[in-house]
């Protein structure tokens, strides 16, 4: 079996394990939840399997490489990453409902590498610039930062359905809100998707629409059922300090991964930093989550505020990510 | 009075205004912003694309702005400063005044504060409370560095502590930090970065200096012995390898192959196989057919007359056109800046008796009907133009593109780099934990109640947990017989 078939699959295991999670957490059916961890299981070792028959493939197509060399390379492992993170966290802190904001992220991921246009699921040959170990240590490392604040994203958004508005309301996130969701909307439908700008921006509406329609019916859910729906997500305390770990984890790796990118490119190029627009939105990421942690640490931002500030991290990681390849560079490896 | 004096002195202002996080917030938000604007902008093109990009008053506007290189620009480099300097006049404030904190020469316990913290593990355990000393003093040291005992007013307590060091972990950070932007400019200000381009079997002693016009003399000589690139069977480049001697005088002192990711380094100077391209073709190369078609077009009867030629031949046209020879060929044609490629050039006897030159590139059949209008002397009677001919040269030859630079501040920065990770390990993930197992006893000497507390800077749930694990052992039955 070749490797982009199991890594198909595991896209359904995914699902499937995510689609339990959301069970588990709207029929608060414990069941539902002991299964989904094994299905997760599963597909953490389809996905680990995957990978690992590429780099075989590879190497009998005679182009041997480890095989993070590519979008769809670096797609399919930042979804390992994200399961194997949060399988460790469900272990830890005795909770599935995380599962239910976490795994359909994995799952999302694997569907998107698999299914979009132009994003090749071929083994390709190394170009001379690829062929250093520093490519395997960076693409682990940035990829495992990336999964920590994906994971951060979905405890960030867990904590804001939990607390809800009745407790600090912040004035200038109103304001902020809907237009950096128009803005984002705009921005990810046009990378992710459409390549068109005028098709993006008018997209971009009705998912704002559906956001707040999804925000309103949850506000005006009977009491009795929020309540079922929220009670036993873990207590704002541990999803605080969790989000916070997370941060924590995803701050070291992305150093950790620039530095590595940093002394590649300068045995590669001859310069450490050449400001092009990855790089750059590299360091704008670890401005924004450093900015968190001083905000944390020396001004007692807890909650809402940081898991805000949290979610606008994970923006310019995606950012990073995808957004870059929009714009003129070097780094066009990992584009499509 | 005092007071105010104290606020009014200039220099205590200027120190408050660098030690505030609200400034290394403010600075952080504002270079992750300004930074956006350097990634939309392309930098460092041409005043020519950025005007037909912007038009001119944009252009003005952007280029008084610096957006056209943005992070060299003086306000940019001005955050950074700001930065460096929050950095460094936060750490010293605050390291100078927790310093006692971090390294008393003895720690101090506050009984009563640890009586007072949340939450507490309690039980109570038969026997004599002098009975559990010895034990639990084992297991306290064994994971806490630091542990002693106290007498209190009812029975004794163990204090432990570990990881007070971990408290500088935060400067550490903040050190490496002004250790990257320091080495930064080292390197912005000792060290150079350029370029040369050499042809198998040619040397250079210049390079040329990237983004600045200007060129640098080296102390040696770069020479590229042989160059050689291999491709994969979709084209994409799979590597290329330049053979480079480096020559000082006339001594060879160095030699070594070269690939991408594999520089030579030589006398601080590092030399890295960075591009390629194609040469022009030489005429030794080009292999042409003796025989070629020369093609004839008559303007008055619109006939065409075919024929086939040699160099030297003089060929008939007919119709009383004239004769014509084609003289030589070469292997480049400079037209108006342009390179026309391969190119023939021939004489036109005409019917009025005047001679006039033709010039026919293979790769551009009807360039003689322009023949008239470059050279007045030309009847506009007929067109000649050549085909049937196929001038590619036996190999393509390439040129390697060498990257030639030198950073003195590279080894600041990686040491950065090493400090950063070690001090965001430390920071994040360790934590100075302090614990205190109070034993009091209870119905004179039979029964004896423990508490345990516990306190971390850091990782709060982390260390209630491990609190709650020592609790388990400490209350441990087996302890009892100890």
């Amino acid at each position: 079996m070749s490797g982009s078939l199991i890594l198909s699959i595991v896209t359904f295991i995914y699902g499937l394990a995510g689609f339990l999670y959301i069970c588990a957490w709207i029929f608060r059916k414990q069941i539902f939840g002991r299964i989904a961890t094994w299905v997760a299981l599963v597909g953490l070792s389809g996905n680990t399997a995957g990978i690992l028959v590429r780099w075989v493939e590879s190497y009998q197509l005679g182009i041997g490489h480890a095989p993070f060399s590519n979008l769809y390379e670096s797609l399919v492992f930042f979804a390992l990453v994200i399961v194997l993170i949060y399988l460790i966290i469900e272990r830890k802190i005795q909770n599935r409902i995380i599962g239910a904001f976490t795994i359909p992220i994995a799952c999302l991921v694997m569907a998107y590498a698999s299914l979009k246009p132009g994003i090749t699921s071929a083994i390709q040959p190394l170009i001379p610039a690829l062929k250093s170990n520093w490519l395997i240590a960076h693409v682990i490392t940035c990829f495992i930062g990336y999964a920590a604040f994906a994971l951060a994203f979905g405890v960030s958004a867990m904590y804001l359905m939990k607390k809800g508005r009745d407790d600090e309301p912040i004035t200038w996130t109103k304001i902020v809100n809907p237009l950096i969701l128009f803005v984002f909307a705009a921005l990810f439908s046009r990378v992710l998707f459409i390549s068109n700008w005028l098709v993006a921006t008018l997209i971009a509406i009705p998912i704002c629409l559906g956001f707040y329609a999804i925000v309103y019916l949850v506000r005006n859910l009977p009491a009795e059922s929020k309540a079922k729906l929220l009670d036993r997500f873990p207590d704002t305390r541990i999803l605080d300090e969790l989000g916070y770990q997370l941060i924590l984890l995803g701050f070291l790796f992305l150093s950790i991964g620039i530095i590595t990118g940093a002394v590649w490119a300068n045995s590669a190029w001859g310069r450490y930093w050449g400001w092009d627009p990855k790089e750059t939105w590299s360091l704008i990421t670890w401005f924004v989550y450093a900015t968190l942690l001083h905000a944390r640490l020396m001004r007692g931002w807890h909650g809402k505020r940081i898991a805000f500030l949290s979610m606008i991290g994970f923006a310019a990681v995606l950012f990073t990510y995808f957004g870059v390849n929009l714009l003129p560079g070097l780094h066009s490896y990992g584009s499509f | 009075m005092t007071k105010q004096a104290i606020n009014s002195d200039p220099f205590r202002k200027i120190w408050d205004f660098f030690s505030s996080v609200k400034l290394t917030v403010v600075l952080l938000l504002t270079l992750a912003l300004t930074s956006i604007i350097g990634t939309l902008i392309p930098q460092n093109e041409s005043p020519q694309a950025y005007l037909k990009a912007f038009g001119a008053f944009l252009y003005r506007f952007f280029d008084v702005l610096g957006f056209f290189d943005l992070y060299h620009s003086w306000w940019f480099q001005a955050l950074m400063l700001l930065l460096a300097l929050n950095v460094l006049v936060c750490s010293i404030d605050r390291l100078s005044a927790t310093w006692r904190i971090i390294f008393p020469e003895r720690p101090k316990f506050n009984l009563s504060r640890f009586r007072r913290l949340e939450p507490k593990e309690e039980f109570t355990k038969n026997g004599p409370a002098e009975a559990l000393q010895k034990p639990y003093h084992a297991i306290i040291s064994r994971k806490f560095r630091y542990c002693r005992v106290e007498k209190t007013d009812s029975g004794y307590a163990i204090f432990g502590e570990k990881g007070r060091w971990t408290r500088i972990g935060v400067y550490i950070v903040h050190l490496s930090i002004i250790c990257m932007l320091v080495g930064g400019v080292i390197g912005s200000i000792l060290g150079f970065e350029g370029f040369v381009n050499l042809a198998p079997g040619e040397g250079s002693q210049q390079i040329q200096l990237r983004n600045r016009n200007q060129v640098l003399k080296l102390d040696f000589t770069i020479r590229c012995d042989d160059f050689k690139v291999r491709f994969y069977p979709s084209g994409a480049p799979e590597e290329f390898r330049s053979s480079l001697s480096i020559i000082e005088g006339d001594e060879v002192v160095k030699t070594r192959d070269i690939i991408v990711n594999d520089p030579l380094r030589y006398k601080g100077i590092s030399i890295y196989q960075a591009s390629y391209g194609q040469l022009p073709a030489r005429q030794q190369d080009i292999q042409l057919p003796d025989e070629f078609t020369l093609v004839f077009t008559s303007k008055t009867t619109g006939k065409i007359y075919r024929t086939k030629a040699k160099i030297g031949q003089k060929i008939e046209i007919g119709e009383g056109l004239g004769n014509f020879i084609v003289n030589e060929f070469k292997t480049s044609y400079n037209f108006r800046g342009q390179d026309l490629g391969v190119t023939f050039f021939g004489t036109l006897h005409q019917s009025d008796g005047a001679e006039v030159d033709v010039v026919l590139p293979i790769q551009f059949p009807s360039f003689d009907k322009m023949g008239p209008i470059f050279n007045k002397m030309r009847k506009d009677d007929v067109v000649i133009s050549i085909s049937d001919i196929k001038a590619e040269p036996a190999e393509i030859r390439y040129y390697t593109g060498l990257q030639v630079s030198s950073d003195p501040g590279v080894w600041v920065v990686y040491t950065g780099f090493i400090l950063i990770i070690a001090g965001c390990f430390v920071t994040f993930f360790m934590s100075h934990r302090q614990i205190c197992v109070c034993v009091d006893i209870l119905e004179s000497g039979k029964k004896c109640r423990i508490m345990i507390t516990g306190s971390a800077n850091k990782n709060k749930l982390g260390n209630e947990q491990k609190l709650k694990s020592i609790a388990q052992i400490l209350s441990d039955e087996s302890l009892d017989l100890g």
